[in-house]
């Protein structure tokens, strides 16, 4: 349930713009995350989800505003830079190597350790997701899409991130891989993980996240406890179909 | 009256192993002509690797499948494209460097078996079938600009130009939020209403429920069950092997 926003909060946005070649996408962002919130992201295809995520991975340079990552300004830091303080994508669609092994996929989210706890952290990823256990030397490109998605999910974990973002969790699996994944998800978060889920099955996300907020056409419109915004009669209009 | 008519598809004992593994494993079913169809099941059960079957790319291991009582087993897929079932890809690829309207012009000039078209009908015809799935006010932008679920749209449009009697679409609503799927159902009524029978992949249950008259659950490349859509979504097995216990409770509130 709920957390207070505790006095040190580990991501803060104030007024992110961005976009690409073709004009900005993001106005004005102000996002707040605290180290121990599940945060659900949501909007319309195109409102700037994933463009969000990307400049808060460092993928997408920001034109303005700030962007501070427990107490360091990191606006428009390098990608490799995030990851090391703490920043996990987990890209729409898993975008794994699919000719690599699962193992070799994994081990690619640790990529920027040099300490000794990365073996450990395998054990835990293998812990949440047990159905990879047999499948380490499989090339992840012959596994279920629900299994890619764990190891995509898995491959961020390898960072050991303190903010862990997941892109479309849902997309095209299985509605009770759905459940399991939400439930790692959750386990994850309660083990200190913050984490950002963008997702187009709102009531999964808002059931699921503490806060939430809503990005129409690159501005946060609402923003607030996920059950407030649940409830919101615009949300529910626009959103959840209801 | 009642006459025997051979159902529009049938499938008899459709198998497609890959190595020693059965994908899809002896599978029977029939669509009738005006039926909409939903093929659920879990991710790994066999649904792409069916429609590969009916749609050509795949060649069958065992079994037979039937147009209008005819066998298409074994036909190459341009073959069973020209007699009539269209298909989207789950994956969308359209040709990234044309617009809307062109792309939907290249299915309407590869046309179906009585159909051949010249190039200026066949851009009459697409400029319909934009209208039909909501892409008119887009026709002239390149794809590119084109946001997700118009790219959806398009896949589906892109089929619908070559005019098939039988539409097999594959997850063209994942990755929709609910207003965007019920807006997406509409295009598929709206197609349907012009006499298309159609058969579709989704594991959005807004989906099935919304359109489908009959569902069909495939587990581990084997019919799991068959029937109503409201009928099948309370079985016991398939929220065992599918839906999971949370989504079933959600569906009854």
């Amino acid at each position: 349930m709920p957390n207070a926003l505790s006095p040190e909060p580990l991501l803060t946005v104030r007024g992110l713009t961005a976009g690409f070649d073709a004009g900005p996408v993001l106005f004005g962002i102000d996002l707040d995350i605290a180290p121990s919130e599940l945060i659900a992201l949501v909007g319309a295809n195109g409102a700037g989800k994933s463009t969000l995520l990307g400049v808060l991975s460092g993928l997408v340079r920001a034109t303005s505003g700030t962007i501070t990552l427990a107490g360091h300004d990191v606006t428009n830091a390098r990608p490799e830079v995030l990851v090391r303080r703490g920043v996990a994508h987990v890209p729409q669609g898993r975008r794994l190597f699919g000719t690599m092994s699962v193992e070799k996929n994994l081990m690619l989210g640790a990529y920027l350790r040099r300490d000794r706890d990365v073996g450990d952290d395998l054990v835990r990823v293998l812990d949440h997701f047990p159905a990879l256990k047999d499948k380490l030397s499989r090339e992840a490109g012959t596994l279920s899409g629900g299994e890619q998605q764990m190891v995509a999910i898995g491959r961020g974990m390898m960072a050991r991130p303190k903010l862990l973002m997941v892109d479309e969790l849902s997309l095209g699996l299985a509605p009770k891989i759905v459940d399991r994944l939400i439930d790692v998800v959750q386990q994850i978060n309660r083990e200190g993980t913050a984490l950002l889920l963008v997702e187009q099955d709102v009531l999964v996300a808002l059931d699921a996240a503490h806060r939430a907020y809503v990005l129409e056409n690159g501005r946060v419109v609402l923003s607030g406890l996920a059950a407030e915004v649940r409830d919101d009669p615009g949300v529910r209009k626009a959103y959840l179909g209801l | 009256m009642s006459v025997a008519v051979a159902p529009q598809l049938e499938l008899r004992g459709v198998t497609k192993r890959f190595g020693g593994v059965a994908a899809v494993d002896g599978v029977s079913f029939e669509v009738a002509r005006g039926d909409i169809v939903g093929v659920i099941g879990p991710n790994g059960a066999g649904k792409t690797t069916l429609l590969n079957c009916i749609s050509g790319v795949y060649h069958l291991d065992g079994g037979d499948i039937l147009l209008n009582g005819t066998s298409i087993a074994g036909m190459a897929p341009h073959r069973v494209a020209r007699l009539g079932i269209g298909r989207t890809f789950q994956i969308v690829k359209p040709f990234g460097s044309m617009t809307a309207r062109e792309n939907v012009g290249i299915g309407a000039l590869f046309g179906s078996e009585h159909e051949r078209r010249g190039v200026r009908e066949s851009f009459a015809l697409a400029d319909e079938v934009l209208e039909l799935v909501g892409l008119k006010a887009k026709a002239d932008h390149p794809v590119t600009a084109l946001t997700i679920p118009d790219r959806k749209r398009l896949e589906v449009a892109r089929a619908v130009a070559t005019r098939p009697q039988l539409l097999l679409l594959d997850e063209v609503m994942a990755g929709l939020n609910n207003v965007e799927i019920d807006e997406a159902l509409d295009m598929v009524r709206a197609v349907h209403a012009t006499g298309v029978t159609v058969v579709l992949i989704e594991h959005v249950m807004r989906v099935i429920v919304g359109v489908c008259r009959r569902a069909v659950v495939l587990d581990s490349g084997q019919v799991l069950a068959q029937g109503e859509p409201e009928v099948v979504l309370r079985d016991e097995r398939v929220i065992q092997a599918y839906l999971g216990e949370r989504y079933a409770k959600r569906l009854k509130s």
